[in-house]
């Protein structure tokens, strides 16, 4: 073994071909298969793509770098589903680009924090967290509620996340800006409230959600998207999803 | 024929080692205070200064500072000197060389100011938007030419072991940092950029890059640096050569597999998950087999242990190395995981490898080269390494002490339940116990930082040519080394 070792140490351009391929095996064994998704993401009714408002919140989110203190991810483990809810669903993160995991709780796990507290509480806490919660460590972000959320672009990402899989209707994209504004704006554009509910459905959350009408801030953006949370599956009626033909057990269990 | 060519042209390059070398220094100082200041943001909220100063914008500019500024711009310096002088020929191209050092740090200061301003792909360690990904790449692919390029015109007729290990490192983060970039930007003027893959995918593939910038980044690259440090300091050759062999080949093969170890219990498919943790824990053999020679190279020359610091901090770093291998696999088996997962249990764990493993390794290294480098005959001061090995010591023995504790009392007050069978614990009775282990971490960031600054200092007395004359009587360094023991 020893003298064939010694051809590659005298070759370099061989060694970096065994380097390449040692490498490789694991990563393909591991992340192909998982492109099969109809094995890996159980389809469940209820999950959309976010609105144009939750998208520039979640935008936010990223921005912020909220993920290094949240998971988004709750655990089939007895106290996590006590604490935060149903287990998550790989369903329920399939229009994540990137995915909102996380690998660090310093704060407690989001992934079903949408509708556990009001609107006011949110703002109050994401202004001065101390305000409502006085151990809390979290930094403030009262900054959020002077600036305009932005949506100008918003259709362009709505665009580019059409090319890669999220499916947003030409409508919905076209209609980007006037959904954006009207989810978080209803007195003054209560006719564009219907579009928004027609185009993505009767449950999503339209409302002045940061207390002020005036402006569209990126407060309301990001307590649009952390209401919307978890929120998306109705577990109380879970039902099994399955192909034509088989009765559902498994997964009902 | 040649020796006289070589004394006339200076036969290895060192203008670009020795500036890869201050940017380590540099880059060092910058990533251990942001790791304190964010350290004592979460013992005291208040130190977070809105928007641009707030944690979450703050700690990847630590995480990058340390890893790839700091750690990147080590393996440059070290990679540079180690593949010149092991091929006996100068680098392949001194102007490609020199654009890798301005090209390199240059990612480094768009992707901080990227952080700081809001700009982030928001994955961990991947954090660099679409246009610091593609100038990266660029970077990159010269590092391989130059790299390769000085291997394959090399003089020796085998290419030495920590060659191996660095060439294993570049052509192997390259693949991971492409595999996990792409991505396609809203527009050519928006700095925002989504990857093209979601979810369940996204995660997989962020960990089996996350994971193996820890294994090739962190730990392949510094092994090179091992195996080519060590024995020259401690004049005795590499333990064993088939071990070698074999600790390379099982290393660089089995680490690309841990990666779903970080996914446990999630929504990631189960067989992913304990495939994972098999290689995890199978990793913990190559692992220890690289530490056995690093530590057994020493054989025969233990008693230098008590009069040099700079063989003490390789041989620590090795011995941290040995620790934080053992640990990582025991954290990747599913039934510790489900406790130490989102604790500060894995920071510590992380800081063990980081501060114990590729922060002393990096320092002895430094030690090493910095009086070759620049021409002079010994370091301004061994006491001041001495010094700087104790201070750092015992802040790396405070920092995952106390997140040891920290860590695991979180997950067991998570986990708690009273008699009635509710949780015992709201989630933020558990952040109010954090404060004071919070506040030990900040100190043992702390002392870890002021070792580095105790280092600069030396560097830069050392460069000067100053020599701390006290500690070498009669300027003999034997007798010099003598004194400090």
């Amino acid at each position: 073994m020893l003298h064939h070792h010694a051809k590659l140490e005298r070759n370099s351009i061989l060694m970096l071909l065994f380097v390449i391929v040692t490498v490789l095996i694991g990563g393909i064994v591991e992340i192909i298969p998982l492109f099969r998704s109809e094995t890996v993401i159980e389809p469940v009714e209820g999950v959309r793509p976010y609105t144009p408002l939750e998208l520039a919140g979640f935008n936010i989110y990223i921005r912020e770098g909220c993920y290094n203190c949240h998971s988004q991810q709750i655990r089939p483990l007895r106290d996590e589903v006590a604490r935060y809810g149903h287990y998550s669903l790989a369903a329920e993160s399939m229009y994540d680009h990137p995915f909102q995991w996380g690998s660090k709780r310093t704060g407690p796990d989001l992934a079903r924090v949408g509708g556990r507290y009001s609107d006011d509480w949110h703002v109050a806490h994401l202004a001065d967290p101390r305000s409502v919660v006085p151990e809390s460590i979290m930094p403030t972000y009262s900054f959020l509620m002077n600036n305009q959320a932005e949506l100008n672009d918003i259709g362009e990402h709505m665009a580019v996340l059409k090319m890669i899989g999220v499916p947003y209707t030409d409508e919905q994209i076209e209609n980007a800006y006037a959904d954006g504004m009207a989810q978080a704006h209803t007195e003054d554009l209560d006719e564009n409230v219907g579009g928004l509910l027609e185009r993505y459905g009767d449950t999503i959350n339209a409302r002045v959600f940061d207390g002020n009408p005036s402006m569209v801030s990126e407060m309301d953006a990001l307590v649009a998207y952390l209401q919307v949370l978890g929120t998306m599956v109705d577990f109380s009626a879970a039902q099994s999803v399955e192909p034509a033909g088989e009765v559902a057990t498994e997964s009902s269990e | 024929m040649t020796a006289t060519t070589s004394d006339v042209a200076p036969r290895y390059n060192d203008d670009v080692v020795r500036l890869f070398t201050i940017a380590t220094v540099f880059w060092g100082i910058v990533g251990f205070a942001a790791g304190v200041l964010i350290a004592l943001q979460l013992a005291f909220p208040a130190l977070n200064f809105e928007p641009y100063l707030n944690f979450g914008r703050l700690r990847p500019l630590h995480t990058s500072a340390v890893i790839f500024a700091f750690g990147g711009n080590a393996l440059f310096a070290t990679s540079y000197y180690i593949v010149q002088r092991t091929c006996q020929t100068r680098l392949f191209s001194d102007g490609l060389s020199l654009f890798t050092f301005w090209g390199y740090n240059f990612f480094i200061v768009i992707a901080a100011l990227g952080y700081v301003l809001g700009v982030t792909q928001g994955k961990e360690y991947a954090e660099p938007e679409w246009y610091a990904d593609l100038w990266l790449t660029i970077v990159w692919v010269a590092y391989l030419l130059v790299f390769l390029g000085t291997v394959i015109k090399r003089k020796e007729p085998h290419i030495y072991v920590a060659n191996w290990f660095f060439l294993a490192f570049i052509i192997t983060v390259a693949v991971l940092h492409i595999g996990n970039n792409v991505e396609i930007p809203v527009s050519l003027t928006s700095a925002k950029s989504y990857p093209v893959v979601s979810g369940v995918q996204s995660a997989m593939i962020q960990w089996w890059y996350g994971h193996n910038a820890v294994g090739f980044f962190l730990t392949a690259g510094f092994l090179g640096m091992m195996y080519y440090f060590v024995p020259k300091q401690a004049n005795r050759p590499v333990y064993s050569y088939r071990l070698s062999i074999l600790h390379f080949w099982s290393l660089i093969f089995i680490y690309i597999w841990a990666g779903p170890h970080h996914l446990h219990y999630t929504a990631l498919p189960d067989w992913a998950q304990t495939l994972g943790m098999t290689f995890s824990i199978i990793l913990w053999m190559p692992s220890w087999g690289g530490m056995i020679n690093g530590m057994m190279t020493l054989s025969g020359a233990w008693d230098k242990l008590r009069t040099d610091p700079v063989l003490r901090f390789m041989i620590i770093a090795v011995a941290f190395y040995g620790m934080s291998t053992f640990e990582g696999p025991m954290m990747s088996i599913k039934a510790v995981n489900s406790l130490s997962h989102y604790t500060d249990w894995t920071i510590g764990h992380v800081h063990s490898g980081a501060l114990g493993w590729v922060g002393f390794i990096t320092f002895g290294c430094l030690y090493y080269l910095v009086p070759k480098l620049w021409g002079r005959d010994r370091l301004y001061s061994l006491k001041l390494v001495n010094l700087h090995l104790w201070i750092a010591t015992i802040g790396i023995v405070i920092y995952i002490c106390a997140m040891w504790v920290s860590g695991i009392m979180q997950g067991l007050m998570w986990k708690s339940y009273d008699s009635m069978g509710f949780l015992e614990y709201s989630f933020v009775e558990s952040v109010a116990e954090m404060h004071i282990y919070y506040v030990l971490r900040a100190m043992g960031g702390l002392l870890y930082l002021a070792g580095g600054l105790i280092m600069a200092y030396n560097f830069i007395k050392t460069i000067k040519g100053d020599v701390r004359r006290s500690e070498y009587p009669e300027m003999s360094a034997q007798k010099g080394t003598e004194a400090l023991a």
